[in-house]
């Protein structure tokens, strides 16, 4: 089976306190921890245990600048047996159809049965995969937590919704899916296997090799545009305690037992 | 102004909240136009729920047939491809079926997409202006939305409270004869309940609540000698299920466990809405998170900054010997 998975650098929420910078314009970006993002592991660990099951190759592709070639080595560094990276000048300012459409390019010059995403990104709005689905004209299926392969025509896959129960649903392939946290165990990645593809060769695309045209990505082609960000006026917010360890703690012991919190 | 459409999520028989909630989201962005809300299903349930959706919207179009009877959005998709204006303004909530409708249908339509919307700041010509958060709550943005082709928003669910609004009396419209062809290569087979566990943390009334702030396994330990000092259960985010650290069964928030306790103490919790989804009755938030700009310090009742892997033993043992 060949599988396509998309992959994007993102700051690690986890890992950083985000800030926003003096004029709004954008979040303080020096010193910020970058990472895989958290889903897009999920998504790639799944490809991996679903090739090496079935046969073929995985393929991680992303759109960004230079450095996020960084997160195609990591993944290739977990399995993923190739890399693209999708940059250009050009490409700056899309909105998610305009990163979808570049995607969706990129597709088309393989030939893949099974594309997924990460369910959503920490800066973004869980919409790529369903965009690109749709622009390829295959069924989709967000927030999947169980895939299992029936045969080369289709796949009988788990949705996660509301109360953790499961959805369960026949998909025909070729399609796309959104893969949610907690499918599989990602499997960790040592210093060592990220040496081993250190000099792996990973092809750069950019608009005109894709054939991608500006009105569909770019700052141009975008019909939603991020304005600033900000701090809101927001209410009170909790009672911060303050004070050394043993002062908090005699007062939250107060609170707690004034709230029925201790037995 | 274009026409306004919602999509009402329901479930045996029953309206969900984000029916109201959607009306008036479209009635901020449209004020005084009438808006639509489409119902799909199947027999006395559909009824039932375009019953209860008039209440808050001037016009109901029903949808009934075979195909409709789980909302399936591919199915869904197709259905208002054929049926909706080119250039109008489709409202959803932003939950598991509007994240696996929306960016789809958005590009179908060629209209253009904004998910997860906590506010509307200004509506223009051509123009909605709307708020939105991005990294886990820790940054807000204002977002530009060219509407002129149609659009397609997801609200988050709980943004737009309704204050108890809703006498409308829609009118109920039943298209169900207008519904074209709906095969779709994407099958409902059916629903798998969650897995119950060992402990019921939806009972308890003392909840010592982990996040991703308790960094290893072995420390999960430490927040069960707190809890059991506490008289409490021990409950989790998302990512600490995830780990397998703890049973999906301890998961509080939409995609886990709805808790009603009186206190509700989260340890290195973020506060996303996913996870304080899933707690209602407004019980009493303490938080306890070493970043003094976690989000959920705006919605705890008392904050404390410190490292909880330092606290957690100390309040333990303040707790034992007292
Ligand atoms: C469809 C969908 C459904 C979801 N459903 C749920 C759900 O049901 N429940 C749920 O919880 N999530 C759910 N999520 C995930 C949710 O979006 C968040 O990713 C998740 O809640 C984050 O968990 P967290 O707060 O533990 O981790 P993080 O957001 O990573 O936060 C960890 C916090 O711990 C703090 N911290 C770190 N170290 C320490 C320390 N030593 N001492 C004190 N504080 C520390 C950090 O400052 C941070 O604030 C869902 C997501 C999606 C897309
Ligand atoms: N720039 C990008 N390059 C490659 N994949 C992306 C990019 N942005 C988003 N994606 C994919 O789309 C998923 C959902 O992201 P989003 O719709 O931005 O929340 C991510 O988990 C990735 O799999």
């Amino acid at each position: 089976m060949e599988i396509l998975v998309c992959v994007k650098r993102v700051p690690d929420t986890a890992e950083n306190e985000i800030e926003i910078n003096s004029d709004g314009t954008d979040i303080d970006r020096d010193d910020l921890v970058y990472s895989v993002n958290e889903w897009d592991n999920y998504a790639v660990e799944e490809a991996i245990q679903i090739r090496d099951k079935v046969g073929g190759t995985v393929t991680v592709v992303t759109v960004g600048d230079d450095e996020s070639e960084e997160v195609l080595r990591r993944e290739m560094a977990m399995g993923a047996d190739k890399g693209i990276l999708l940059s250009d000048g050009a490409f700056e300012g899309s909105d998610g159809f305009g990163i979808a459409s570049i995607l969706k390019a990129a597709a088309g010059k393989g030939n893949y049965d099974l594309i997924l995403t990460g369910a959503q990104a920490d800066d973004g709005a869980a919409q790529i995969g369903g965009m690109l689905a749709a622009m390829l004209d295959r069924p989709y299926a967000s927030l999947v937590n169980s895939i299992e392969v029936v045969d080369d025509k289709t796949m009988k896959i788990g949705r996660e919704i509301e109360g953790g129960n499961q959805e369960m649903s026949e998909i025909q392939m070729p399609c796309v899916l959104s893969i949610q946290t907690g499918i599989n165990e990602p499997r960790y990645v040592g210093i060592r296997g990220i040496r081993k593809v250190a000099s792996v060769d990973i092809p750069v695309h950019g608009a005109a090799d894709l054939a991608v045209d500006a009105s569909a990505a770019g700052s141009a082609g975008a019909k939603v545009k991020r304005l600033d960000y900000f701090v809101p006026e927001l209410g009170e917010g909790a009672e911060m305690l303050e004070g050394g360890m043993e002062e908090k703690i005699d007062k939250l012991v107060e609170l707690l037992k004034a709230k029925g919190g201790l037995k | 102004m274009a026409q306004l459409f919602t999509y009402i999520v329901h479930k045996g028989g029953l309206v969900d909240d984000t029916a109201a909630e959607l009306a008036l989201a479209a009635q901020k962005i449209g004020s005084g136009a009438s808006v639509t809300a489409i119902v799909t299903g199947t027999g006395a349930d559909l009824d039932a729920v375009c019953q209860q959706a008039s209440k808050f919207y001037s016009q109901i179009w029903k949808f009934d047939h075979a195909d409709l009877a789980y909302p399936n959005a591919e199915a869904i998709r197709k259905l208002l491809v054929q049926l909706l204006p080119s250039d109008g303004i489709f409202l959803l909530p932003h939950d598991t079926f509007g994240m696996d409708l929306g960016p789809g249908l958005a590009v179908k339509l060629k209209s253009a997409y904004t998910a997860d919307i906590i506010g509307i700041d200004a509506v223009e010509e051509g123009n909605l202006k709307i708020v939105r958060q991005e990294f886990a709550g820790m940054a807000y943005t204002h977002v530009s939305v060219d509407i002129s082709d149609g659009v397609v928003l997801t609200f988050r669910p709980g943004s737009f409270q309704s204050e108890g609004q809703g006498a409308v009396n829609g009118q109920i419209v039943d298209k169900s004869s207008e519904i074209g062809e709906l095969n779709v290569n994407r099958r409902f087979i059916e629903i798998v309940e969650a897995e119950t566990g060992d402990v019921d943390i939806t009972k308890a009334d003392v909840l010592v609540s982990i996040g991703r702030g308790i960094e290893d396994q072995d420390n999960v330990e430490v927040a069960e000698e707190l809890a059991e000092a506490m008289g409490a259960v021990v409950a989790c985010s998302r990512p600490i299920v995830d780990a397998k650290w703890l049973e999906k069964s301890r998961q509080v928030g939409t995609s886990g466990q709805t808790v009603k306790p009186k206190v509700y103490m989260a340890l290195g919790i973020s506060g996303s809405f996913q996870h304080m989804g899933g707690i209602k009755g407004s019980p009493f938030i303490v938080a306890v998170n070493k970043n003094a700009k976690a989000p959920i310090f705006q919605v705890a009742d008392v904050g404390i900054v410190e490292d909880m892997l330092e606290f957690m033993p100390e309040l333990t043992e303040k707790i034992e010997s007292a």
